[in-house]
């Protein structure tokens, strides 16, 4: 996974609450085997219309918010199903950040394993930030400082430390966790006799 | 001291705590389907890891499997790729799989349960959000992303933080004609798509003990829609007796053990919980949904709401595009939408159960002319079940369409998927945009309010079906 370093962009503003998963990318593109190549058709059915024109009013078609990395959203974002293909679409189209005041569980978690930071705010910072979107100048997100700078103003915000060393070093949860084979079989072998069921003797 | 079912069923697989409270959790139960797993295996062989428990894996091709004849295979190349692929990926890493034409082939979420690969007590996930259905059982289920499926196959834990504890209690007793999908419309129209995020719920009181487990999956399958990653019941002598002989089932010595422990999983008297929330059994009516949230809920005696009368700015907004979406009028009666399509089946409504209830209100009628209706059992099992009790004929005569098992017009992955404008009553649990195809509007029902509509061409009222 790549570092998450600083980013200056111009943010998008998709004024909307409760953005599904459904939205960031239908299904028709989940039947892919792969990770890559999703970016064109993230929020398909808001960017395209039936006939598969680009719909010119769509906030993502324009420049320059058709190479923004920060996407300013509305409350509950990325509620719905679990697909990754939701954060693997907002990656490829070039997003590294989003900003909301609350996202749906899995959403969030998703995020961060891929490289993605979802920032939580208080409703009255994300009017203010939207406010400032109207510019179409840079902010720049600062994870190490955990701040947002916009003009001559800065937000701060919170994140889990964990998930926050994810990011800034890149690190896979995977490698992480494969460290910690020894426990796992410890614990393995406590169920093996204290829930034996649990092994699936079935199979025998 | 006393601990709640989640704080029992967590602490029981904490594998690894770090100072700031993450862990790592074992999993018992893993489900996979062909959707979310192929970048998942693509993973463990690009960095040359195996399956560490391929056992604790169970694998089905669901939501992109063809509904008719299946005889020909899958015609469509990509969704014939990804069955494909998930085969492959069975063979390679030795997981057991239900292939398409296995009579035990389902929804993910039903077959889990039916060969008791579910067991209460346990964890299990899935790359699915729906995982949660499983709950029903006093299980901890939720749904993971592709990643997550990755570290799972990989280690067979993961890596998790504690959510916080909510309790809802169904209170009383439920109207007649007022069934377990009303109940959960209720409490997500309640409390709002995002109501249970950052929690668990645990469901309790005299409905949900009433209720039969089928119908308590159905209340745990829609926890997802209020915003929680899971959803808990308690399980009971009904819990019990479901998975007795179930093929996955602990047998023997090992059934004596299960139920010893199975016992022990309830919230104590005296636990904390973060949140309480009570609602009432007999004030709730059967209910539809009107737009495009599954918190946007009416009785179906009332009408659609009003976008002028919400003063939240946002909320406002969100309601006049939902309307604009579905094609309806604010005030119009709930009673007088005219429907083109009725879509049973699911894995939030697509068991044996709630085939019954929808064949014995269907029971000598004719759907109305110009709607198409179709059928979708959960599974083969269910399938056959049906076939056996006769109420493949009961649907069929009445001008349903009998299809084979599988997710359906629930997401329109297949082949079957409304087309734009279409109007349809669902009991599947989404009614996003687009959900059913593009363009497609979707309303959340019963399944006997499924029956109803399919009827009168409209939205109806069950009890009003003689």
């Amino acid at each position: 996974m790549n570092k998450f370093n600083n980013i200056k962009s111009i943010p998008a503003h998709i004024p909307l609450i409760n953005v599904d998963t459904d939205m960031i990318i239908p299904k028709q593109f989940l039947k892919t085997i792969k990770r890559t190549g999703l970016g064109k058709s993230l929020f398909y059915e808001m960017r395209y219309d039936e006939n598969g024109k680009v719909v010119k009013d769509f906030i993502l078609n324009n420049e320059p918010y058709s190479k923004s990395k920060i996407l300013l959203a509305g409350k509950n974002f990325g509620c719905g199903s679990s697909r990754e293909h939701a954060p693997w679409a907002l990656l490829d189209f070039g997003i590294r950040c989003v900003i909301s005041a609350s996202y749906a569980d899995i959403f969030y978690n998703n995020c961060f394993n891929n490289g993605i930071l979802p920032i939580k705010l208080d409703e009255k910072a994300i009017e203010e930030l939207s406010d400032y979107c109207k510019r179409k100048e840079e902010i720049e997100i600062q994870l190490e400082n955990q701040q947002i700078l916009y003009g001559n103003k800065s937000i701060k915000f919170d994140l889990d430390s964990a998930k926050k060393k994810r990011l800034l070093e890149g690190l896979n949860d995977i490698d992480m966790s494969l460290k910690k084979t020894t426990a796992i079989t410890e614990y393995e072998n406590k169920i093996k006799k204290n829930k034996p069921w649990i092994s699936r003797n079935d199979k025998s | 001291m006393p601990k709640t079912l989640y704080d029992k069923i967590w602490e029981d697989h904490v594998v690894d705590q770090q100072p700031d409270g993450t862990c790592l959790l074992y999993v018992d139960r893993h489900l996979v389907h062909e959707v979310t797993s192929p970048q998942a295996f693509e993973g463990l062989r690009m960095h040359k890891r195996t399956v560490r428990c391929p056992e604790l894996t169970l694998a089905v091709p669901d939501h992109n499997v063809p509904t008719t004849d299946r005889s020909k295979g899958i015609v469509d190349t990509e969704s014939k790729i990804q069955v494909d692929t998930l085969r492959n990926n069975c063979k390679e890493f030795n997981i057991q799989l239900f292939d398409v034409n296995d009579k035990r082939q389902g929804i993910v979420h039903i077959i889990g349960p039916e060969q008791g690969f579910t067991q209460p007590g346990t964890v299990i996930v899935c790359g699915d959000s729906h995982t949660a259905t499983h709950g029903a059982f006093g299980s901890l289920a939720f749904g993971i992303g592709t990643s997550e499926v990755e570290h799972v196959l990989a280690t067979q834990t993961l890596i998790q933080k504690k959510s916080k504890n909510l309790r809802i209690n169904v209170n009383g007793k439920l109207p007649l004609g007022v069934t377990a999908k009303d109940v959960i419309l209720k409490i997500i129209g309640t409390i709002g798509t995002a109501g249970g995020t950052g929690y668990v719920i645990e469901f309790a009181g005299d409905v949900i003990t009433y209720l039969s487990v089928e119908n308590r999956m159905t209340i745990c399958n829609m926890t997802i829609e209020a915003g929680a990653r899971a959803g808990l019941i308690a399980p009971d002598e009904k819990t019990f007796e479901y998975f007795k002989n179930r093929p996955m089932a602990p047998k023997g010595d090992d059934w004596n053990k299960a139920l010893a422990y199975w016992k022990t999983l309830f919230s104590d008297k005296g636990c904390k919980f973060d949140k309480e929330i009570n609602i009432v059994g007999k004030d709730i009516e059967p209910l539809v949904t009107w737009g495009t949230s599954p918190q946007d809920v009416s009785p179906i005696s009332g009408t659609v709401p009003d976008p002028e009368k919400e003063t939240n700015k946002e909320k406002k907004n969100a309601m006049y595009r939902s309307l604009e979406y579905m094609g309806l009028k604010p005030n119009m009666k709930i009673s007088d939408i005219k429907v083109d399509t009725i879509f049973i089946g699911s894995c939030t409504n697509g068991r044996i159960e709630d085939l019954r209830v929808a064949a014995n209100l269907l029971k000598g009628k004719k759907i109305a002319k110009d709607v198409t209706a179709m059928v979708v059992p959960g599974s083969g099992l269910v399938k056959d079940q049906a076939e056996k009790e006769g109420l493949d004929k009961i649907f069929k005569e009445a001008g349903f369409q009998w299809r084979e098992p599988g997710c359906s017009m629930c997401l329109a992955m297949n082949d079957d998927k409304l087309k734009s404008k279409e109007r349809c009553a669902s009991t599947s649990n989404r009614n996003f945009e687009g959900r059913q195809g593009r363009g497609g509007r979707t309303h959340l029902v019963s399944p006997g309010m499924a029956v109803a509509a399919a009827i009168h061409g409209y939205l109806s009222d069950v009890r009003k079906i003689n």
